[in-house]
């Protein structure tokens, strides 16, 4: 499983490094010490809210904005938490940990049922998956903020790793089901509105969107 | 700018992450039975999650110029065409991502 764990990591490897290399850079630009971007990779361990936090904090935004930020950007994780409520129900100790490491793309991981892994071996395939993400992003973060500046490579244009990881996760669950509405209602609900709330907002109400559509959706329903 | 004001905002945010992350486990605990809706929902939001996944990644498109949509559209269109193509996932995304890092540093 560890080897699996690792195989399967490797994209995430190339986007956290790069990504967290980048967040550590610009903490160290703002002046922040190594201990906090330290903490922050630790502790909020969100990439998009930390890239954010750090022109938020070195403003002094007020701890309102601050939270209500937080609270949109990640209201996503609602979603990663009620679609692995069932797999993650008998995981024992590493439960919290599960939870608390679901990022985007650890989710992006764990959320197929993959026919390789046999029942008893998900759990340390979960923890391992969780635990190499983390420590991918924790690892770039602090290489960041500490050679940040020394480091000449042209990374322009690596992030497209993660988008990648999306796009054939997206392409492996279309190929795998032959209901395929789910899959259109997430990307059409996106767009939509992507076009009419424009880049900043559209999550939220892309996520109330998906939501109702699929409550609203019969086929989904299994029959026992 | 004030040292505790930077910790505090930290802890903020990162209970804010962590509460909506642990909020949908706490509230359909094991012992009760999830509601049916729920379980409806848990099955079938993988596929729409991904999907608006692949969307806010690509958010930042732009028609305005043909270097704001090309690399893009190209790139996505290798990923694509490969992983269907030989179903391994590593081979599409180094592929992809090389394709896109040369187009967005050298060609546009």
């Amino acid at each position: 499983m560890l080897k699996k764990a690792l195989t399967d990591t490797l994209p995430v490897m190339t986007g956290y490094l790069v990504l967290g290399f980048g967040f550590g850079i610009i903490m160290k630009t703002d002046g922040f010490g190594v201990l906090l971007t330290l903490a922050m990779s630790l502790f909020i361990y969100a990439g998009s809210v930390q890239y954010v936090a750090v022109g938020m904090l070195a403003g002094g935004a007020p701890l309102l904005v601050v939270g209500i930020t937080t609270l949109v950007m990640n209201a996503r994780h609602l979603f990663y938490g009620i679609s692995m409520i069932d797999k993650y129900k008998n995981m024992g100790k590493c439960k919290p940990y599960l939870i608390f490491a679901l990022t985007d793309e650890t989710y992006s991981l764990v959320c197929n049922d993959d026919a390789t892994i046999q029942k008893k071996d998900r759990k340390g395939y979960y923890l391992w998956v969780s635990l190499f993400n983390h420590m991918y992003w924790i690892t770039g973060s602090l290489l960041g903020a500490v050679i940040g500046s020394v480091v000449k490579f042209n990374s322009e244009g690596i992030d497209f790793a993660l988008t990648a990881l999306f796009l054939t996760v997206f392409l492996e669950q279309w190929l795998s089901t032959k209901k395929h509405i789910p899959a259109i209602i997430g990307t059409g609900a996106s767009l939509l509105c992507l076009l009419i709330f424009g880049r900043d907002n559209f999550l939220i109400p892309t996520m109330l969107v998906i939501a109702v559509s699929l409550c609203l959706y019969k086929e989904g329903v299994r029959h026992e | 700018m004030n040292n505790y004001y930077v910790w505090i905002a930290v802890a903020v945010i990162a209970l804010i992450t962590a509460m909506l992350r642990f909020l949908p486990f706490v509230v359909f605990n094991g012992n009760k039975k999830t509601p049916a809706i729920i379980e409806k929902l848990s099955k079938v939001l993988p596929y729409a999650v991904m999907g608006m996944l692949v969307v806010y990644c690509l958010k930042d498109t732009s028609f305005e110029s043909v270097s704001g949509f090309l690399p893009q559209l190209i790139a996505c269109m290798v990923v694509g065409v490969l992983y269907v193509w030989k179903r391994n996932t590593l081979i599409s995304i180094v592929t992809g991502t090389v394709c896109y890092m040369i187009m967005v540093q050298m060609v546009f």
